[in-house]
């Protein structure tokens, strides 16, 4: 009785190990294969590293790679802006319109991509704007803005007003006391934030397949590609690569969460 | 002292925000709404001629098969995901403290990791020289290798792994909120385990359950990438319909019918979700 009691309370503890398991073994397939001397990536025939160096080597694949850094930058940078200064400004006006705006600034991530990448590809196509790498930083940003501005909101609901009422007090004027005292005490929730959006933008495949011209590819487009068609032997090493800058970005903006929400 | 909230100020901040939202949110997706109920020409252009052509040609066999297609994995996708995800939700309650924000961050990452290639990495092991027909055939147990990819299962399987870890976020969110003096107290009367859970864990958690089915519903109709790469063809949801009319098929009114097809059932289960989880945000941040 006892043994099979003991035997029963570590299934939840099993569950939860399995279905994690589940979810990490595609992504340590991908990483595996990527040390795999066999170039076509079917059978494990032994360890090699050679696969890295050829990435670097391949002209397409880091012109894929900057374009993807770029826009990830610039739609991070205009983002940051956009959403930090929409936050602090949504947390302070009472007018209808406010609470409006911000449900509809939230659709970008509410409404499955395809929609919104047609969305942007008519428009984009009635004012005339190529495909290219404005149209894909445009694009990019305005589903970058609502991860800003969600995490930046959380962040001021929990922030003491006092801290501010305090500055001004001592003779600080709204913008000095918004620089010197709210910037500083929201900043790890913008760079959560902020590093978010930019994981967000480096895989995003479905808005930037429509958004990209010949020439600007981004990463995770050219990958989709070469998925479809011939399996290039380097993809394992470029998937692995773009996993580990994904990785660090979302794991770094979670730890600044939970360190952030002390104060 | 208490100062007047610099309203000039704050709403100087809130312009940007704005207008971006207004050019770049607002104005196209009005502009989808407009384009599906216009004409296409023979140029591949489109002519400002109202009609309700392409609302009314929803109902094509080519199109309705693939809509109703859509529906029926999106369904089922949200039954499997929450069938699966309540258990690990509710076993993950469970834990201390140290070991819950250890599983939330492994549970996090993939949620925000490149489903794309994720669902790349599901290709190497599945396809029929891939490691798993690999391991089956030197185990003996199949002579040639299963076919696994291409066809609606593999689509099925695809969108639930992709997708479980919207529902056990907000699952799990609404899980840990329980108070649990409440279980307590039903099992001091006497309600066995199962009774205080369907009348007290169950009702109590409705809101993550129902927020979860909405996160996981929406994006299946959308995630095209996975029934192109699993399903080869099989599985079509609405997203491959709108990017076929977007690029191939060359007919965007007929795209953007299909667009506010899902902005429409997008809104739908905002709505419901606004009904059952007035409280916060939807566990996901």
């Amino acid at each position: 009785m006892r043994t099979l009691k003991r035997i029963t309370r570590g299934i939840p503890g099993l569950y939860l190990l399995l279905i994690l398991l589940l979810m990490y073994l595609p992504i340590v397939v991908v990483v595996a294969y990527s040390f795999n001397a066999q170039p076509k990536g079917l059978m494990w025939t032994g360890f090699t590293t050679e696969w890295y160096p050829a990435l670097f080597q391949n002209r397409q694949i880091m012109a894929s790679f900057k374009n993807s850094l770029i826009v990830a930058g610039w739609s991070c940078l205009i983002a940051g802006v956009i959403g930090t200064l929409g936050a602090v400004a949504l947390s302070r006006t009472k007018i209808r319109s406010a609470a409006a705006l911000e449900t509809v600034a939230m659709l970008p991530i509410m409404t499955p991509e395809i929609a919104l990448a047609m969305a942007f590809l008519v428009t984009f196509s009635l004012v005339g704007l190529p495909s290219g790498m404005l149209a894909l930083v445009l694009s990019h940003a305005t589903f970058c803005i609502p991860y800003i501005l969600i995490i930046v909101r959380t962040r001021l609901t929990g922030l003491n007003p006092s801290y501010e009422e305090a500055a001004r007090d001592l003779g600080a004027g709204p913008v000095r006391a918004f620089i010197t005292v709210i910037v500083p005490l929201i900043a790890p929730a913008i760079l959560s934030g902020v590093l978010l959006a930019f994981a967000m933008s480096m895989d995003d495949v479905i808005i930037s397949f429509f958004m990209a011209g010949p020439t600007s590819t981004t990463f995770p487009v050219y990958v989709f590609g070469k998925l479809k068609t011939d399996v290039p032997p380097t993809i394992n090493a470029m998937c692995t690569v773009t996993l580990g800058v994904t990785f660090i970005a979302v794991a770094a903006s979670q730890l600044l969460r939970s360190k952030g929400s002390n104060t | 002292m208490r100062r007047k909230p610099n309203k000039k100020g704050g709403l100087l901040a809130l312009m940007p925000l704005y207008l971006w939202t207004l050019l770049l949110v607002v104005f196209p997706m009005g502009y989808v709404l407009v384009m599906s109920f216009m004409t296409k020409n023979d140029q591949f252009g489109v002519d400002f001629i109202l009609t309700l052509g392409n609302y009314i040609r929803l109902s094509d066999p080519s199109n309705m098969n693939i809509l109703l297609n859509s529906l029926k994995t999106a369904v089922f996708t949200t039954l499997l995901t929450l069938l699966l995800g309540y258990p690990f939700a509710f076993a993950m309650s469970k834990r201390k403290k140290s070991q819950r924000n250890l599983i939330m961050l492994l549970v996090i990452v993939p949620f925000w990791t490149s489903a794309l290639l994720r669902t790349y990495g599901w290709m190497l092991l599945m396809r029929s020289n891939g490691l798993l027909n690999n391991v089956l055939m030197g185990l003996h147990l199949t002579e040639k290798p299963i076919q696994f990819l291409y066809n609606n299962g593999a689509v099925l399987f695809g969108m639930t792994y992709s997708l479980l870890p919207f529902m056990i976020l907000p699952l799990y969110s609404s899980l840990e909120k329980l108070d649990n003096s409440l279980l307590e107290a039903s099992r001091d009367l006497g309600a066995g385990r199962l009774r205080s859970f369907l009348t007290i864990t169950l009702p109590m958690t409705l809101p993550g359950v129902v927020s979860g089915c909405m996160l996981v519903f929406v994006p299946s109709v959308g995630l095209y990438f996975i029934s192109d790469l699993m399903g080869g063809g099989s599985g079509m949801v609405l997203g491959n319909l709108i990017s076929y009319y977007l690029t191939t098929g060359r007919d965007w009114p007929m795209g953007a019918a299909l667009s506010m097809v899902m902005v429409v059932l997008t809104f739908l289960t905002m709505g419901v979700y606004r009904r059952f989880a007035s409280n916060d945000s939807l566990g996901v941040f």
